[in-house]
């Protein structure tokens, strides 16, 4: 799922500095499991600003709502009936949910209150680590479930690189070398074949590198 | 009153201030001592957060504080409370409270000096 963190309180108190009365919108969604955005942390933020608010002689009134999710345009219908009454929404989605709800209400300031940081899986409580570039064209079948696009820093094919030394990365010795996974991985499923195979050139043309993405079914259209 | 200290979340005590309190004490379970094994260890790292949230709210953390004892301490939670009132008392309303009743978010040296 999608990852982010809060931002640090300061840098939101000056995001809604100009305002006086705001949503804060949460999402039921991949920030909810990540603790960055959901229903308790919509309560947390809330609490903390018109605390700092108050403080400060300012007081601030926050609508808080949390959405079952904001990249899918039926939820964001849930601010409608009150948000012409509000000078600005803090969305505390990921960067595709601020943006979709911008989309949908072209006239109120749309104000980030996370950083999206990667797609990824919960090692633990409290952990989370990244998996998926989004590249496009997955090659996972060949790599032993591991992908090097994510897992090697230099996102090289082929690797592991000069700079691997005892299955860490040069990079961080923090970071495990995705390449040496990969190989005990293919050497553990008896499928070291696979790296022998050449691969053909990645279509990076399926990730960043065409623009923004979209992916269309006509069959699912209506 | 909460069954267990694991039920109290950040909200709950960021709410707390907003709605007057000058400190807020938590008090739990002997640490090791948990019914439920892991609920006074969850509310320590609460506490924690709380304060940091506090902290750069401009209230000030050391308005929260966890506290560990076992149901059979009596005397131990009265000498607690008297600690945690004794802090509250030296820290003065909140700055919440104070903007409330019209004061200045810091207190004055004449104040200051008219504090026990």
């Amino acid at each position: 799922m999608i990852m982010g963190s809060a931002k640090p309180l300061d840098e939101i108190l000056a995001m809604i500095e100009p305002y006086d009365r705001i949503i804060l919108a949460g999402c039921n969604g991949c920030v909810t499991v990540c603790r960055a955005g959901g229903e308790k942390e919509v309560g947390i933020m809330a609490s903390a600003l018109r605390l700092a608010r108050e403080t400060a002689g300012r007081p601030l009134e926050i609508r808080e709502i949390t959405l079952e999710r904001q990249c899918d345009p039926e939820y964001l219908e849930g601010v409608r009936p009150f948000i012409s009454d509000y000078q600005a929404l803090l969305s505390i989605a990921c960067g595709a949910g601020v943006q979709f709800m911008a989309e949908k209400y072209p006239r109120t300031p749309l104000l980030p209150g996370i950083n999206t940081a990667f797609i990824g899986v919960t090692e633990r409580q409290g952990e989370w680590a990244e998996r998926c570039q989004a590249c496009g064209d997955c090659v996972l079948h060949l790599t032993g479930g591991i992908c090097p696009v994510t897992r090697c820093s230099k996102s090289i094919f082929h690797g592991p690189c000069g700079g691997s030394s005892d299955g860490r990365c040069e990079v961080d010795k923090n970071i495990l070398c995705g390449w040496q996974l990969i190989i005990d991985r293919l050497k553990s499923l008896n499928q070291m074949d696979n790296y022998l195979k050449l691969h053909d050139m990645k279509r990076w043309r399926a990730s960043r590198d065409g623009g923004p993405r979209s992916i269309v079914r006509e069959d699912l259209q209506e | 009153m909460v069954p267990c200290t694991g039920r109290v979340d950040e909200g709950m005590l960021l709410k707390s201030f907003e709605k007057g309190a000058d400190g807020v004490m938590v008090v739990g379970c002997l640490e090791g001592d948990c019914h439920f094994e892991r609920g006074n260890l969850r509310a320590k790292a609460r506490v924690g957060r709380s304060a940091a949230i506090l902290d750069a709210a401009g209230v000030g953390g050391a308005r929260v504080r966890m506290f560990n004892l076992s149901a059979g301490e009596g005397n131990k939670f009265a000498a607690y409370a008297n600690e945690f009132v004794e802090q509250i008392r030296d820290l003065g309303p909140s700055p919440i409270n104070r903007i409330r009743r019209g004061l200045p978010v810091s207190p004055s040296a004449a104040e200051q000096e008219e504090t026990p």
